[in-house]
């Protein structure tokens, strides 16, 4: 138990470090270090097969098309950035303000939550519940990669004349 | 049965995609025309058991959870149209081969995309083809690279991605307290479950993410810059059918499966209905440019859709359905008439036209039709699907409702007759008199279209009881 | 529910509600595109965090895995063409501010 809230506090605060920091490379990296924090959360609560693809897929290919992108394009200057960090923490004051009142105001609340939870399901694997038991969202998925592969074909591909 | 919809187009593709190029780009025109006259063919004249049945020798290997009603053929059937003539347009206004055939096989798979989310039982599923449309719509959009295309195309996917965190959290939530997440399971769980209140506040949150990806007021914010900046074709498809299948259908189909249209969630439906046909009926009188004008008069007629099935009773939500219809035809010939008119005259905005009737005839009479269509004049299809919008809305005692659409109906009258008299009638403004009519290719979907907002009209009673009025029962 | 389910609900709850809003705090205040997506793809994760303690509550694992395995795949090809995107649009503008988009206007 208190593992499960040290992860999250990992967690919590990777995903902070993507979001405030100065460099847009530094961000990614802080992306793929999120998706790695959150597989760690999904083998302890009984998710492996799905811990293993948001491994292999969201901490790896979407941080290299990141880090891709980010090298064919070029950055802010090095002022513009700090000017910018600077007026954004002052134009959002209230944020944080927000979020600590609407927590304390939920937990002087008292909130009950004793939710009837479904039966338990017959079968326990995740690969027989794709396989057999969803075929719509795989011809889904399927439909989605040749719709990706075509986006890819023309948004990627270089015009061979000026 | 109806699998067969899904997975006959994606094995066309797989086909076409085969390293066989001189062969295959020429087939992939004649491929995509063919699937979608036969999926016209085959659902006019297949009776519904047909679709039902089970797989034979299939079903061994797929085990889908698809059902057909009636609200599901008329939308098969509206799909193949448009589709069919997004089709025709291709071959006229892509000249190179390998855009070309890039283009059509994108239309194949939104084609495909679309047979699924009309078809599947099940919210996620639902969610999933819907994703797959508005993956496939992005790069429709972006096609051609134009600067202002990439800017909305942009703003198009953050807005996408909101709607889809809504959709998904609306999901766990369902899960959480049902464990199946198909329309039966949730209907129950509506019904019988101590924490309905729970299933209501997730339900609504689903909707609201199918409006913001169908562009649905009062989340159409994204639509009137991808309208303007995407190809002409792309604007045909996306005003006709995807914008409807996304957002309309979805909302038929989930608040029809799970709510009782009878309560209070009617009377919200309603409301929207009611706003969405004055704000688009007000904004799209004082519009310049052609396809903007377009594009509110069809937030207009959406909301006519919705006041329909907000009322609840069978006669109103057949009306709306095939409101649907109707409006997928002639809002399709008149953004078609559009592209015309930009191709040949190069600008959109209407003060600078004038007096085209004379260069363009056909272009004129099938707009004049349209035009007459969407205001409900009769006897074209359009005035029989408000008549029956205003007839259910009377009988079912919504007196206020039902003179609302009137009025608006006479200020539809009225924009509409402004446009074409600004556009093709008047005096022939200088430097259009070299102008000659469309190509075949243009004007083959655009006489298409026409004919069938006649022959809607005219042959009125064979659809009222073989396609329309079974629609109502979809409820029981 | 019981009352180890329930003791593992809570602390997750909360800590979605705040990755939740660091993503959409991400979205809102930045001009950079790329930052956009990478708010996008945070909020994302706080969803797939939600269905992972959803199925767990309701040991519904094999469901759920099954529903995050299609999700992220889905997520995948939304992220690649939104990179096409940026990079032609970078082509044209020279630069990622989301404030030269005020070419368009609602």
């Amino acid at each position: 138990m208190a593992i499960n809230i040290t992860v999250l506090i990992c967690l919590a605060l990777a995903a902070l470090w993507a979001v405030m920091t100065r460099s847009l490379l530094r961000a990614a990296i802080g992306l793929a270090l999120t998706s790695a924090i959150l597989t760690i959360l999904m083998f302890r609560l009984d998710s492996p097969v799905a811990g293993v693809f948001e491994l292999s897929v969201c901490s790896g290919l979407i941080s290299v098309i990141f880090i891709s992108t980010i090298s064919l394009t070029h950055p802010m200057t090095k002022t513009q950035i700090v000017q910018h960090m600077k007026d954004r923490l002052s134009r959002f004051w209230y944020l944080p303000v927000v979020v600590v009142i609407a927590g304390i105001a939920l937990s002087l609340a008292h909130v009950k939550i004793n939710i009837k939870i479904p039966a338990p399901e017959e079968v326990k694997d995740a690969r027989y519940a794709l396989w057999y038991l969803r075929h719509a969202d795989l011809i889904g998925q399927i439909m989605m990669l040749l719709a990706g592969v075509f986006g890819v074909v023309l948004l990627f591909k270089e015009t061979k004349k000026k | 049965m109806s699998c067969l919809l899904i997975l006959i187009p994606l094995a066309t593709i797989i086909i076409l995609n085969l390293p066989l190029y001189r062969l295959m780009n020429k087939a992939v025109f004649w491929a995509g025309c063919a699937l979608c006259l036969a999926q016209v063919y085959s659902v006019v004249f297949l009776p519904k058991d047909f679709w039902n049945a089970p797989l034979g020798y299939l079903a061994l290997f797929f085990k889908f959870n698809l059902a057909v009603d009636s609200l599901t053929v008329l939308m098969l059937l509206t799909i193949g149209i448009i589709v069919f003539i997004s089709i025709l347009l291709a071959r006229h206004f892509f000249t190179e081969e390998d855009k070309r055939f890039n283009f059509i096989n994108l239309l194949i798979v939104i084609l495909a995309a679309m047979n699924g989310v009309v078809l599947v039982k099940d919210i996620f599923s639902m969610y999933v083809f819907i994703e797959v449309t508005a993956v496939s719509s992005f790069i429709l959009i972006a096609y051609n690279k134009r600067r202002d295309a990439f800017e909305a195309v942009f703003k198009y996917i953050i807005l996408s991605a909101f709607a889809t965190i809504l959709m998904l959290t609306s999901i766990a939530l369902i899960l959480l307290i049902s464990g199946d997440a198909s329309f039966a399971a949730i209907k129950i769980a509506l019904a019988t479950s101590p924490h309905s209140k729970l299933v209501l506040f997730a339900v609504s949150l689903f909707l609201a993410g199918v409006f913001i990806k169908g562009g649905v007021v009062p989340f159409h914010g994204w639509v009137a810059d991808a309208y303007r900046a995407a190809p002409r074709i792309v604007s045909v498809l996306l005003a006709g059918i995807v914008t409807k299948t996304v957002g309309v259908y979805s909302l038929i189909r989930v608040a029809g499966s799970v709510f009782d249209i009878n309560g209070p969630v009617g009377g919200v439906i309603m409301f929207l209905g009611a706003a969405s046909i004055i704000v688009g009926a007000l904004e799209a009188m004082e519009q310049n440019h052609f396809k903007n004008m377009l594009a509110y008069s069809s937030i207009s007629q959406v909301g006519y859709i919705l006041l329909s099935f907000g009322c609840g009773t069978p006669l109103g939500i057949a009306g709306a359905v095939f409101h649907l219809f109707n409006h997928a035809i002639f809002k399709s010939l008149l953004f078609v008439n559009s592209a015309v008119l930009e191709e040949k005259t190069g600008t959109q905005f209407m003060n600078r036209l004038g007096g085209l009737a004379q260069k363009l005839p056909i272009t004129g009479a099938t707009s004049i039709l349209g035009s007459l269509s969407t205001a409900g004049i009769p006897p074209l299809a359009g005035f029989w699907s408000k008549l029956i919008i205003i007839l259910a809305l009377w009988s079912s005692g919504h007196y206020v409702y039902a003179v609302i659409a009137v009025l608006a109906s006479i200020l539809t009258l009225a924009y509409m007759l402004i446009m074409q008299r600004r556009i093709f009638f008047g005096t022939l403004k200088e430097g259009f008199e070299n102008l000659t009519e469309a190509g075949f290719w243009i004007l083959l979907p655009t006489l298409i279209l026409a004919a069938i907002v006649v022959g809607g009209g005219l042959f009125f009673p064979y659809f009222l009881n073989n396609f329309i009025l079974p629609v109502g029962n979809i409820l029981k | 529910m019981t009352h180890e389910a329930l003791a593992v609900f809570w602390p997750f709850c909360l800590f979605i509600i705040m990755l939740f809003i660091i993503g959409l705090y991400c979205l809102i205040v930045t001009f950079n595109l790329i930052r956009a997506l990478i708010g996008v793809e945070i909020l994302l994760k706080a969803v797939t965090l939600l269905f992972i303690v959803v199925g767990y509550v309701t040991k519904h694992t094999a469901m759920m895995q099954s529903l995050i395995i299609t999700m992220i795949v889905l997520e995948v090809v939304v992220v690649t063409i939104a990179a096409g995107v940026i990079i032609g649009m970078h082509k044209y503008n020279n630069s990622l501010d989301v404030r030269n988009l005020r070419r368009l206007r609602g």
